[in-house]
């Protein structure tokens, strides 16, 4: 489906999704949508005038970054705003007018229409009430199946999505699943009403990489056997490259840029898009990406940071076996090196990272920190060895103190471990923020008063200020935006080469790691998979659960990403697992959805809305 | 939408040349606006708060002209009749007060069976009550806030000890804990200090919860892995993050005080004649109700007076504390 076409200039024009050409059907369409926000602080402009249409059978991508009002543009939709929201522009899905719609019909047109998948599964599902209780409830609600057939048609349409044994987990609790399963079920429930239009809000964000190329396999085939249109809301251009037919790139609440997936990842015209490409790491490039350098030659002999010998790490359970969480790793980490430390939730790498700031303590094994056993260490002989390590965490809105101001949290370090006096201390902390390129007058400024990136430099800086031997960064730019990102990790790779420290780092993007890490660590369950030096692990992994693990990292370029694409389902076929793809046949399930609907949905009614 | 396009955003700079500062989702740092401290940002909030100053203007007027009317210490008096002296009966002892038109006359609050001014003795009574209250809501508040804060940083055999302690004290009819110990106590500030080792409960269990989750946060992670001590991490990190629920649970104990404190002097426990209080004046004019119904309505006035502007200020702080609870503009 191309959508570009001559002008009478014979320059190509990207029409792009805004302006549908000729009678095509259109599910989902945005016509000058304005959305305004009344604060205490005033109006904001969230969204300014967005025009966007979604076909059945397409997928659209709306990408920008935080802030850009992606999300509250699908929500007019579904005309979930809070109540100081003002909204204008017209938005109609499945050719009716949202805006029109009395309360009772727009209860109807969700779901029925239009449904949503959200980012975090477990959040979106009721954590009291069974997975059966919400499908049925849900089908029950439209009146698309009741009692006993809606029971039936709710495992139905579980198995459709490849989740196994569909008549026990019908009973289970949201709990019990896994997030790429809880994931499967909020996208059964979201076709359970054979819906025309599904909105994906950032719909694999929280999940493991390898869980993200499952759950988006499942999208796709959804929308090429049923023919439904999904508008999909993601930051992640890798994301984008692997689903989307057509882009829209959102910065500040306007379009900015947009055309076909082709058109917008591979010949960005638009500033904004080229910065934001330019910002991703791809997998497969290795170094020189974005400017960031790093010191490639270590010296061998250079005296440990860390050395791990058969660690186990175990998590006392009432009335239970302790849960091992760390067993039997072993690495080690040079003076000047950074270590990669990979793998997907509960593999154990942040429970390493919590071990070594000396937070858990070690069941058996041997943990020797800058030389130093610090297993079954006291408290009080961690102190002085504390000084020499600093930390990052991922969050840096919960890592930094609410109530203090930036200069004080970052002479913290100092203060606890008496050094300096107030002059010295302040001169460190000034010198620290010339560092991290922060100006100087934050000093007595607050968290909340500067954004996500500038608070994680901020949290870069607090780490140095004891101008330690070895850094413990877990998962330092994880909530970061692609833009800032590239901006935190240009400094941080500065950093570690002017300062020479080690640096334990915690990721689950591999493409990351391949960017700065010279020796790489996976870990799957508490067990290292396979260790080794960059080069050897991203290029020849010899491992199935890595080679996996590459291969589900998506790139953002689609031929690249479609060829990658391909090769995992080799992999995966190799390898003797499943690809996933939803087993419906697409005219019995849109049969069985017809004959179901009891319920006449009458069209548009005049009154106004609230 | 053409391809040059630039956001005509105010919160751009012109200066801005490069594309990630034109396009940078982060705001710029702007140095010239003014920086607000949390601290600011509640007072600010508060301040805009029509109940709360409302009941701060109440509170104060009351509070003032409690202790200068028949002065307190050395604080002197205005009014000239005090509270332990009868005089000749005025016009039966009714109220010489009225609003229309507007006199205040001899006795503005009338005058108690005996003659003594009634004004005087309203006034003597509020004063008692609100010192009793204002010192149980702040040490009951140091009180229960160092327990609540201890137990829920510590864990183990220490929380277990302190909240075990803590229920017994729950457990036992507050009034009737308050009726022995008012029984041996004299004095105002005994009563207070008894009072305050009484009520303490509430806040403590309230803290212990808060700091239980903030505990957990990954700052006090942070300041830990620095080497922090416990006791730093408890009044430098947790302390003044609990600070919004300490204040507001602080004037809720003291609308709760001088209601504690009343029914207490009224049943005969707490302020003994020939000293009074707004409690002890309701339970001995109590006969008189039907007869001279002032004696009844002026102490009921101020104790609903103190009470309802205290607990509208401590609807003023949390709603500051907590700008979630989203206020829609008005």
């Amino acid at each position: 489906m191309t959508t570009t076409t001559q002008s009478g200039s014979g320059q190509p024009v990207y029409t792009g999704s805004g302006t549908p050409t000729g009678d095509e059907e259109v599910v989902l369409a945005f016509t000058e949508v304005d959305v305004r926000f009344k604060t205490e602080f005033g109006s904001v402009h969230a969204v300014k005038g967005v025009d966007l249409r979604v076909r059945p059978g397409e997928v659209v991508a709306l990408v920008g970054e935080s802030g850009s009002g992606k999300s509250v543009t699908s929500m007019t939709a579904m005309r979930l705003l809070p109540r100081n929201a003002t909204i204008g522009g017209q938005v109609d899905v499945a050719g009716r007018e949202v805006g029109r719609l009395s309360e009772s019909n727009m209860r109807r047109l969700r779901g029925n229409d239009v449904a949503m998948v959200f980012q975090e599964p477990m959040t979106a599902l009721n954590p009291v009430l069974t997975i059966g209780t919400q499908m049925v409830e849900s089908m029950e609600l439209h009146g698309v199946s009741r009692g006993a057939a809606a029971w039936k048609r709710a495992i139905e349409l579980l198995g459709m999505v490849g989740i196994p044994e569909p008549e026990r987990q019908m009973r289970k609790y949201p709990h019990e699943l896994s997030g790429g399963q809880r994931q499967r079920v909020v996208i059964a429930i979201a076709i359970s009403c054979d819906p025309k239009v599904i909105i994906a809000d950032e719909p694999t964000t929280a999940l493991d990489v390898t869980v993200q190329a499952d759950i988006l396999d499942l999208l796709r085939s959804l929308k090429d056997k049923l023919n439904t249109g999904i508008l999909l809301i993601t930051h992640n251009m890798g994301v984008v490259a692997d689903m989307a037919d057509r882009v829209a790139v959102m910065f500040k609440g306007e379009i900015v840029e947009r055309g076909t997936v082709e058109e917008v990842l591979l010949h960005p015209n638009h500033e904004y898009t080229k910065m934001l490409l330019g910002s991703v790491p791809r997998m497969g490039h290795g170094r020189g990406q974005m400017d960031i350098r790093v010191k490639e030659e270590i010296d061998a002999d250079a005296p440990l940071a860390i050395e791990l010998k058969n660690l186990v790490i175990e998590y006392q359970r009432l009335g239970k076996a302790p849960f091992r969480a760390v067993d039997d790793v072993s690495f080690d980490v040079h003076q000047g090196e950074i270590v990669g430390l990979v793998g997907e939730s509960g593999s154990g790498k942040s429970t390493i990272g919590r071990c070594a700031l000396g937070l858990i303590p070690a069941a058996a094994g041997e943990f020797r920190l800058l030389g130093e056993n610090i297993t079954g260490m006291k408290r009080g002989d961690l102190k002085p060895l504390r000084k020499r390590i600093g930390v990052i965490f991922q969050d840096p809105a919960a890592s930094l103190n609410p109530r203090l101001p930036i200069g004080e949290c970052i002479a913290e370090p100092l203060v606890v471990h008496q050094v300096g006096d107030r002059k010295s201390r302040e001169k460190r902390v000034y010198d620290l923020l010339d560092a991290v390129h922060l100006p100087r007058e934050v000093y007595n400024r607050y968290p909340h008063e500067v954004s996500g990136g500038q608070r994680q430099r901020i949290s870069v800086a607090r780490a140095l200020t004891l101008d330690p031997e070895l850094l413990v960064a877990d998962e330092p730019t994880s909530a970061l935006d692609v833009s800032v990102q590239a901006r935190v990790l240009k400094i941080f790779a500065e950093l570690q080469e002017q300062f020479g420290f080690a640096c334990l780092f915690i990721s689950h993007d591999l493409a990351v790691i391949d960017l700065l890490a010279h020796k790489v660590v996976v870990l799957q369950n508490g067990k290292v998979v396979e260790a080794g030096p960059r080069e050897q692990i991203m290029e020849n992994p010899t491992q199935e659960y890595t080679q996996r693990l590459i291969a589900a990292a998506p790139v953002p370029d689609p031929l690249e990403q479609g060829r990658r694409r391909r090769d995992r389902h080799e992999l995966l076929r190799e390898q003797g697992e499943e690809v996933v793809e939803l087993n419906v046949d697409a005219d019995q399930f849109h049969q069985a959805s017809r004959e179901a609907e009891v319920v006449e949905v009458d069209g548009t009614d005049d009154q106004p809305r609230r | 939408m053409t391809d040059n396009h630039r956001p005509d955003d105010p919160e751009h700079t012109p200066a801005a040349s490069s594309v990630e500062e034109v396009y940078s989702v982060e705001k710029q740092i702007d140095l010239s606006q003014k920086s607000y401290s949390q601290g600011q940002l509640v007072r600010r909030r508060f301040f805009r708060h029509r109940g709360a100053m409302v009941s701060l203007f109440v509170l104060v007027f009351i509070t003032v002209m409690a202790f200068t009317s028949i002065g307190y210490g050395l604080i002197p008096s205005w009014w000239d009749k005090t509270f332990y002296d009868a005089g000749a009966a005025v016009d039966g002892g009714r109220p010489t007060m009225q609003l229309w038109p507007f006199q205040i006359g001899e006795h503005p609050f009338g005058q108690d069976t005996i003659g003594k001014d009634y004004f005087a003795l309203t006034m003597r009574g509020t004063q008692r009550s609100l010192i009793v209250a204002f010192t149980v809501g702040l040490l009951s508040t140091v009180i229960g806030t160092l327990i609540g804060a201890i137990a829920g940083f510590f864990r183990g055999w220490v929380e277990a000890i302190l909240m075990r302690v803590t229920d017994l004290f729950i457990i036992i009819p507050l009034l009737v804990l308050a009726a022995v110990v008012g029984k041996m106590a004299s004095g105002i500030w005994w009563l207070a200090l008894m009072l305050s080792l009484l009520t303490w409960t509430g806040l403590a269990r309230l803290v212990r919860g808060e700091v239980l989750s903030l505990r957990e946060r990954e700052f006090v992670t942070a300041a830990e892995a620095i080497g922090t001590g416990p006791w730093r991490i408890i009044f430098k990190h947790i302390l003044p993050n609990t600070i919004g629920t300490i204040i507001v649970s602080a004037t809720l104990a003291i609308a709760a005080t001088i209601l504690l404190e009343s029914a207490l002097s009224f049943l005969g426990y707490g302020v003994r004649a020939p000293d009074t209080s707004l409690g002890l004046l309701i339970s001995t004019y109590q006969n008189a109700f039907l007869t001279r119904p002032w004696l009844f309505w002026w102490p009921g006035l101020m104790i609903l007076g103190i009470a309802l502007s205290v607990n509208f200020l401590g609807d003023g702080l949390r709603d500051a504390f907590d700008p979630r609870q989203n206020r829609t503009a008005d």
